[in-house]
Formats: structure tokens, C-alpha cells, sequence
């Protein structure tokens, strides 16, 4: 059984120009209509939660900060032109406002060196396989859905450092294109994914080591 | 990467390096050439193939940890700043 991956190579989602769907809610939002500002809300409120927990220590803070957010986006919608998504640009006023409010510096990208002697050992000097990973992929297809390991990996997560878990907030739990993370974070693709890489070899290696197959 | 040989072959890149592009294969980031070379490792490396099919399940779980059961009394705070932005635009 193959898995079909969510990611989006092409990064198309939320680049394009604005999609009929989203210029129907663009209207909706501007013409006062409750029912579209709340499926908004109800769609993103909990990732703007999350992102902002990127930025600052405190949940209670970062409620704060996504609800600034939206009083953010009530007051730029009538100039809002549509060049990225609703849902970039929501996200990306998440994102200065954890910063420009002060709230906690930014993270500086990459430093982490102790992320980069997590393969010491798998590899030989030359770059071969010396452990070779177990074999579990094929067993956890069938267990992924456990609510106790989705509780794991929530913990891990909220405990990764800011910046990987800033993108793999992002790209793994909300299923952001690589272009829009880029635009809302304003790191570079590559950066991008260096922190990415990081992040998903510390849950695999989690996944390997915890769970239960 | 610079190697560059007509016919990629497994042992053009290590499982280090193969392991370590995982990402950017993933994301469709690897150019045609180092796209061949990781390609050729993997049809010929099991390990790496696990290793992949590993990434791809993590990447799966990780998706499924969203929350998104929103605090009422949140909910009714945010309806009532869009009330209120709209009755003060319509003033």
C-alpha cells in the first residue's frame, strides 16, 4: 500500500490568482455576510494559533496575536488585491504581528548543530548504510490514525525548535505549498528546507523509536 | 552534485546523500540530473526505499495532528470584531 504524500510540488495552491471560490468569499467577507467570516474562522483560527506559538512562549499570547490578526485582515480587506491567497496573507499578518509587536526575537535560521549528529553512527565514513533503518513503514500505514500517536506527535512538535517548527507547522500539519510558507516565514526555499528535513527526521526518528508497530 | 554519467547508476550517490536530498526529492526541488541519480539509488537501495517510505508515513502522521476544535466563547469574541468592524465601516 502506497501512500499518496500531501505536499504539493508544484506549489500552486494559494499562488494562482484568485480562484472563483475565493472571490465568492472575498465578496461574501466585504459584504458583511457572518456566515463566510465565521467558516474563516472556523477553517484557520486553530493554525494561526499554532503558527503564532512559533513566535512566542505563551498560548495565551498567541491568542492574542491571531485575534489581532483578524482585526488585522477586517481592516486591509477592502484593499486586499488577491495576489497571494486569503489564507497566505492571513497567515503572513500572523507572522509581523508576532514580530513587530516585540512579543520574542526572531529565530535565527539554522545554528542547530546538534540536529546535524543525528545520522552520526547510521553512516560509514564513506556514506553507506551501517544501521539500516528497520522496517516499519508498511506496518504503521494501518496505525497512523491512532489518536495516541497523533497526541505523540503533537508533543513533539510543540517541543521542536521555533523555526522547524514554524515550517513544519506549516507545510506538514496545515499542508502549506513550499512557495506560500516561503512568503508567509519569509525564509528561502532552501532554508525552507533544510528546517523541514530537520523536523520530519526528529518525528521519524520519534515514530521508530515510540511507537508501536 | 556535479556528477554527471549517461546512465545514473546506484552507487553515483551514497545512502548519506540520498538520505540527505530526501526533502528536496520530495518537494520536487532536485533538478532533472540529480532527479535520475536519486531515482536510480533508490529502485537499487532497500534501505533508502524504507527510509522514504518512512518520511512519507511521517509526513502523513503529522498531518493528522491538527486541532481543530475552536473555544466557543473564542468564536463569539471574533464574530463580535466582525460585527463591529461592520458597523463601523457602514457608519
Amino acid at each position: 500500500m502506497r501512500l499518496t504524500i500531501t505536499t504539493d510540488p508544484e506549489g500552486q495552491r494559494g499562488c494562482s490568482p484568485l480562484d472563483s471560490d475565493e472571490g465568492e468569499l472575498l465578496a461574501r467577507l466585504r459584504a458583511g455576510d457572518e456566515d463566510a467570516f465565521a467558516g474563516l474562522v472556523d477553517r484557520h483560527h486553530a493554525a494561526m494559533v499554532r503558527l503564532a506559538r512559533g513566535y512566542v512562549r505563551s498560548a495565551a499570547v498567541a491568542e492574542e496575536v491571531a485575534q489581532d490578526a483578524w482585526l488585522g485582515l477586517l481592516r486591509g480587506l477592502d484593499r486586499f488585491e488577491g495576489r497571494s491567497s486569503l489564507r497566505t496573507w492571513l497567515f503572513r499578518i500572523v507572522v509581523n504581528r508576532a514580530i513587530s509587536a516585540g512579543l520574542h526575537e526572531r529565530q535565527h535560521l539554522p545554528v542547530d548543530d546538534s540536529e546535524l549528529q543525528e545520522d552520526r553512527g547510521r553512516f560509514s565514513q564513506d556514506g553507506w548504510w551501517i544501521t539500516p533503518p528497520v522496517h516499519w513503514a508498511d506496518e504503521a500505514v494501518d496505525r497512523m490514525v491512532a489518536p495516541e500517536l497523533a497526541a505523540q506527535v503533537r508533543q513533539l512538535v510543540a517541543e521542536l525548535p521555533d523555526a522547524q517548527r514554524q515550517v513544519v507547522t506549516l507545510r506538514d500539519v496545515e499542508g502549506l505549498p513550499s512557495a506560500d510558507v516561503c512568503s508567509i516565514l519569509g525564509i528561502s526555499e532552501g532554508n525552507q528546507r533544510v528546517l523541514l528535513h530537520r523536523a520530519r527526521a526528529r518525528i521519524r526518528r520519534h515514530l521508530e523509536q515510540e511507537a508501536v508497530w | 552534485m556535479t556528477i554527471r554519467r549517461a546512465k545514473p547508476d546506484a552507487h553515483d550517490i551514497t545512502c548519506r546523500q540520498a538520505v540527505a536530498l530526501m526533502t528536496d526529492y520530495l518537494d520536487g526541488a532536485l533538478g532533472p540530473d540529480d532527479c535520475a541519480l536519486m531515482e536510480a539509488h533508490l529502485a537499487e537501495c532497500e534501505s533508502c526505499a524504507e527510509h522514504l517510505r518512512q518520511i512519507r508515513i511521517t509526513v502523513a502522521v503529522t498531518g493528522r495532528i491538527r486541532e481543530e476544535d475552536l473555544d466557543p466563547a473564542i468564536r463569539e469574541d471574533l464574530m463580535d470584531l466582525y460585527r463591529r468592524w461592520r458597523s463601523d465601516r457602514d457608519k
